[in-house]
């Protein structure tokens, strides 16, 4: 297996390629295409980065944006979590609930855009709506899922050690059995909140943040400045994921090795 | 106490197409107090639908399941259940899975773990306290589920195949730790298995179930003194004599 250093040294090499195609794009933007309006150089980039930032509007823009993921994944959470662990857990609730859900589930969030901005207007919930569609399924469908698969013999083992009423059995058995899956499903809805997040500021749903910015410095044909909103939000974006990652690999690994992998 | 009479027990389920399939039919069995009984039967004779039944996690078509006068009425906390596949919970470590049946039943955080360090002790397994399931041999599982059980101090304790899944040496040093933990505690213990050899050199009394419908083929008394000896002669004569009792006796007329 890859010992520690090893790792060390191939993270160094994956840095290398990043630098290779700085460099690269440096010189084909400079030499080449000698246009910064059809491709930025990573310098144009550095000083519109700088410039952007001098002015607050990126910090401004990232707080207005955390807003938006903030609403739409905690309303996600708050709505997909339960209603996942109520079709998971009961079959009557599943076969009343269902249907509506596969209907639903097909409209791609975007859809939702149009009467985002009717319900709700020009606001933060307005973006936060958008994001939540997107969001929510993710984590209902995989809290469903793990509910549905969690051994009959922990539930059985549950009851003998007097653990019998059905709020304690989802709290103390089903639960924590699922939670690899719920959290699975949170990762992959963190992911699709993000792309909703850039689309639906896009739009025009909410009036600022960073997917709104982008759209701004496009209209105004400021290439560079586009780039610098790209690059933050693949940052961002970039350490969400790792978060993630990093609660999965610190709680879950030590009891799972084995089941999984 | 742990004194357990079962009267008239009849267990059936309905198949697919239907028609109903029958396991046991009208089962008679009385297991005295701190008694060591095995149950021995072919596989699909019906021992774990028995045990489930006497467990309360089912409900018979017919028939009373009488623990020390009281009829059972779902699962109870004087019963403690050792499954046939490993049923730890592998988000909670050993220590926290002895400590959960003491926890559903609200005792104190201090108290209920010194009770389950107590018990884990029992199953020589304290320096693995706080591994993971995921990290334990099969029979180091095993061990911990028969610790869980125990630590709610049930008067009878249900076992199904525990050692099934195990090699022939694990298998008979658990047999030999599983008597010390009954000598030291004194439960009533009824113990599923397919084997001749487990059952003799465990039980007090073999009960040997007919294939499907399973009902009372034969009960064997086992007098040998212990601890017994398997390779001696009079082992292998009880072990004789219960397999010529299943070939002759019961299998399918
Ligand atoms: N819930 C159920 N629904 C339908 N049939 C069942 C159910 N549970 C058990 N059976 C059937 O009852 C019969 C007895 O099953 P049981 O699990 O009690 O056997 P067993 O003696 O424990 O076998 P083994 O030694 O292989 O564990 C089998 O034929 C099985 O298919
Ligand atoms: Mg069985």
């Amino acid at each position: 297996m890859a010992n520690p250093l090893r790792k060390h040294k191939d993270r160094w090499f994956g840095a290398l390629a990043i630098v290779l195609a700085l460099a690269l794009w440096e010189c084909y933007a400079a030499l080449v295409v000698k246009n910064s309006f059809l491709l930025p150089a990573p310098l144009d980039v550095t000083s519109a980065f700088l410039e952007l930032l001098q002015k607050g509007i990126l910090l401004q823009d990232f707080q207005v944006s955390m807003i938006h993921f903030a609403i739409g994944l905690g309303l996600a959470l708050v709505v997909g979590i339960p209603v996942g662990i109520a079709i998971g857990w009961n079959r009557k609730i599943n076969a009343f609930l269902d249907p509506l859900i596969e209907l639903l589930r097909p409209i791609p969030p975007l859809a939702w855009i149009p009467f985002a901005i009717i319900w709700f207007g020009l606001t933060t919930i307005s973006a936060g709506f958008v994001i939540f569609v997107g969001a929510v399924f993710p984590i209902l469908i995989n809290t469903y899922t793990g509910f549905r698969s969690v051994p009959r013999v922990f539930v059985e083992a549950g009851k003998m050690l007097g653990c019998t009423k059905n709020r304690d059995l989802i709290r103390y058995i089903a639960f924590p059995s699922a939670l690899p899956s719920v959290v699975s499903g949170i990762r992959v809805a963190t992911g699709v909140a993000w792309m909703c997040l850039v689309a639906a500021e896009l739009f025009g749903v909410s009036n600022s943040g960073l997917g709104k910015n982008l759209w701004f410095y496009y209209n105004l044909h400021r290439m560079d400045c586009v780039v610098v909103y790209m690059i933050l939000l693949g940052l961002i974006g970039l350490v969400i994921d790792m978060v993630f990652r990093y609660i999965i690999d610190r709680y879950f690994l030590k009891w799972q090795t084995g089941e999984v992998a | 106490m742990g004194k357990l009479q079962i009267h008239d027990l009849s267990q059936s389920f309905t198949r697919d197409d239907g028609s109903e399939l029958t396991v046991l039919d009208h089962l008679n069995i009385e297991v005295q107090d701190k008694e060591f009984v095995c149950i021995l039967g072919s596989s699909g004779c019906g021992k774990t639908t028995l045990l489930r039944l006497i467990a309360g996690l089912d409900t018979a078509r017919s028939g009373t399941i009488l623990l020390d006068g009281e009829e059972m009425k779902g699962p109870s906390s004087k019963v403690g259940f050792v499954f046939q596949e490993y049923s730890l919970f592998p988000w909670r470590s050993v220590i926290d899975n002895v400590v959960f049946g003491l926890e559903m039943k609200g005792i104190g955080k201090d108290e209920r773990y010194r009770i389950a360090e107590r018990y884990l002790e029992l199953v020589n397994l304290t320096q693995f306290r706080a591994n993971y399931p995921a990290e334990l041999s099969g029979g180091m599982r095993q061990r911990v589920a028969v610790a869980r059980a125990l630590a709610l101090d049930p008067v009878l304790l249900l076992m199904d195949e525990p050692f099934g899944a195990l090699d022939a040496q694990t298998r008979n040093m658990l047999q030999i730790e599983l008597l010390e933990i009954w000598e030291k505690t004194k439960k009533t213990i009824i113990f599923i298995t397919h084997s001749v050899d487990e059952a003799v050199f465990l039980s007090d009394r073999i009960i040997v179930l007919t294939p499907r419908p399973g009902c009372l083929c034969h009960i064997v008394p086992i007098n040998l003194p212990r601890p017994r000896d398997r390779t001696s002669t009079e082992f292998a004569q009880v072990r004789r004599h219960v397999l010529d009792l299943i070939n002759q006796k019961c299998s399918i007329q």
